[in-house]
């Protein structure tokens, strides 16, 4: 019995979301008194051995120069066969891009019961059950999990990153791999910008900003405060701002540290996707604006006027002006 | 000439603005008032981009599939009579969903779809499993997240996304695609549409055992938020501040 995290990587480098995943998983190994163990496909520049400082005990690795893009068929077969050597019990991934690719398909081939979006780590003494986000971020749900394997994926920037010491053992994994029925013909990679998934500190414009050639001061601020920028849905309609930026119901959910919206009203689609922000911070000329409801700090005001003062502000604070 | 086959799975959400509320214990979604539309990424993206697909080559079939009771026939009529030949509803409660994706494999696989589509997750569970599931259920690949499709004879070219950016790949039919933004544009279903659709076939199909890997205990709403904390305009200063020394997310 064990638990087995999936270490997910990008360009020579662990996610962030897996360095939460790992943490997590040791946890929830502690808490049912059994091992916890990693599974990485591909390889990275960091030395494996030091993901013990997590509580991890051992790291399964796949060292296949193609197995560092994502093959979702491929991941599933191999994952499935380590978790069937190692005994894992319990399998967590991230409810990231590549969780979602492989999670789903994981549960069907294991016949493992999968609860997507957990929220925090799972009730263990009596059965086996854990929290989720439903009704996009407007409520949670508690889920049992009735079969031997189970499998979570986390949801990003819920359980922190809980370090201490150790080194894991490496094990070089021997598995045959198939032909790729995916070819894939091109990738494009924003580099430099932090992925609005990952981001702890998210600035985010509506359509009070007026036009796309406005966004600057959104973008600066962003920069700033290493933040990644979000927008609206009828932004991103209006082609103001690239599609994967746009957040809510129908857009991508985020869960940041802090989210800064900007001339954006807060209809409640929009609420669904961000509603599980830690600090919610609304800038608006209406102080009828919705958002202000579900906001934690707000500044009734110009956009144009209140955004290079901010800008100045975390300047100062940065030690930059 | 092969004829090309879609099948399109629609679920049954409440409307994006309805009252989130429990009952019983915190163990039942109050439905009361409640108004029920396809789910958005199974409308907007799965279900506009196949009749897109059917507009440009009108021989190909067009079917949808839901898992569900009566009360699953007025969306499904919704979503007939923005296109699509006929609906099959499996009449069962959904379960979870590996039941869910377990009901559409055995239609899927007796009706040999060469392309099945589903929406990227459901706006209430938001499980975003249903999809995957059924690609290893029938060991067919999976493309998820995809925001784009092209069909070239029995070649499939996608972007989909993956961590921090996108992706085009290249995979041959059969397969099955999980939707999101960027595949299809919203459409409103036209008086001819909603007219049609009443005389397409809605055939009613009997469940396949299968079973719940999973069950729902309770519900529960998050704490309420404290209230805002406004700052003067000409303060920006102390928001700063604020988000610094107070909330510490700065
Ligand atoms: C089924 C469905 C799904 C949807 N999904 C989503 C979704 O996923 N995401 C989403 O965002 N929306 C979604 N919507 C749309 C949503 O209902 C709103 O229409 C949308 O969020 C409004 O965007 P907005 O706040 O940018 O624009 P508006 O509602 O037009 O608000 C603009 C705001 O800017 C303020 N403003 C104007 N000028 C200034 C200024 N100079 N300085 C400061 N403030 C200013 C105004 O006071 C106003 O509050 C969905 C709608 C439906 C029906």
């Amino acid at each position: 019995m064990s638990v087995l995290v999936f270490i997910d990587h990008s360009e020579g480098q662990i996610k962030k979301t897996s360095h939460e995943a790992l943490s997590y998983g040791a946890a929830l190994g502690k808490q049912m008194a059994v091992p916890a163990e990693g599974v990485l496909l591909g390889n990275v520049q960091e030395d494996l051995s030091s993901l013990g400082k997590y509580g991890i005990q051992k790291i399964h690795q796949l060292n296949q120069e193609s197995l560092n893009q994502l093959d979702a068929e491929q991941y599933i077969r191999i994952i499935s066969a380590i978790a069937e050597s190692s005994g894992a019990t319990v399998i967590i991934l991230s409810h990231t891009n590549t969780g979602r690719a492989i999670a789903p398909g994981l549960s069907a081939r294991l016949k493992a019961g999968l609860v997507t979006g957990a929220t925090e780590l799972p009730q263990t003494v009596n059965g086996f059950s854990v929290k989720k986000n439903v009704f996009s971020g407007k409520a949670f749900c508690t889920v049992s999990i009735k079969t031997p394997i189970k499998i979570i994926s986390l949801n990003p920037n819920v359980f922190p990153v809980i370090t201490g010491s150790g080194a894991a053992e490496i094990i070089q994994e021997n598995i045959k791999l198939n032909p790729s029925a995916v070819s894939i013909k091109s990738v494009s990679k924003a580099s430099g910008e932090i992925p609005l998934t990952e981001a702890e500190i998210v600035v985010s414009g509506g359509r009070g900003m007026k036009g796309p050639e406005n966004w600057g001061p959104i973008e600066e601020l962003a920069k700033l405060l290493h933040a990644a920028t979000a927008c609206s849905r009828p932004v991103a309609d209006a082609g103001w701002r690239p599609h994967h930026e746009h957040v809510g119901q129908t857009g991508i959910a985020i869960a940041p540290n802090l989210y800064i919206a900007v001339g954006i009203s807060g209809a409640i689609q929009h609420l669904a996707g961000v509603n599980r922000s830690k600090v919610i911070v609304v800038i608006n000329k209406d102080p009828e604006a919705p958002f202000f409801k579900s906001a934690d700090y707000g500044i009734v005001g110009d956009a144009f006027e209140v955004l290079p003062k901010l800008i100045q502000e975390v300047k100062k604070l940065k030690g930059l002006a | 000439m092969h004829i090309m086959k879609i099948l399109v799975c629609i679920s049954k959400t409440p409307d994006t603005t309805a009252k989130i509320a429990f009952t019983d214990n915190n163990r039942k979604f109050v439905t009361d008032g409640v108004q029920w539309i396809l789910n958005p990424y199974d409308e907007w993206y799965a279900l506009v981009r196949a009749i897109e697909i059917k507009e440009k080559d009108p021989s190909a079939v067009l079917h949808l599939v839901t898992v569900g009771g009566a009360d699953y026939d007025v969306v499904i009529r919704k979503a007939l009579a923005l296109g699509g030949d006929e609906a099959i509803r499996i009449n069962t409660e959904p379960g979870d969903s590996f039941y869910v994706a377990n009901q559409i494999a055995s239609i899927a696989k007796a009706g040999g779809y060469d392309l099945i589509l589903t929406g990227k997750e459901t706006i209430d569970y938001n499980g975003a499993s249903v999809g995957g599931m059924l690609a290893a259920l029938m060991d067919l690949p999976f493309i998820s997240l995809a925001a784009k499709l092209e069909l070239s004879g029995d070649t499939v070219t996608l972007v989909r996304e993956i961590e921090g950016g996108e992706e085009t790949v290249e995979v041959k039919l059969p397969l099955v695609v999980g939707c999101q933004k960027g595949m299809a544009e919203q459409r409103i279903p036209n008086m001819k549409g909603i007219m049609g659709a009443r005389s397409k076939p809605l055939k009613v199909v009997e469940p396949v055992a299968s079973e719940s890997l999973t069950e729902i205990l309770s519900f529960e709403l998050p704490p309420a938020k404290k209230g805002v904390r406004l700052v003067p305009a000409d303060n920006a200063e102390e928001l700063i501040r604020l988000l610094h020394d107070e909330a510490k997310v700065i």
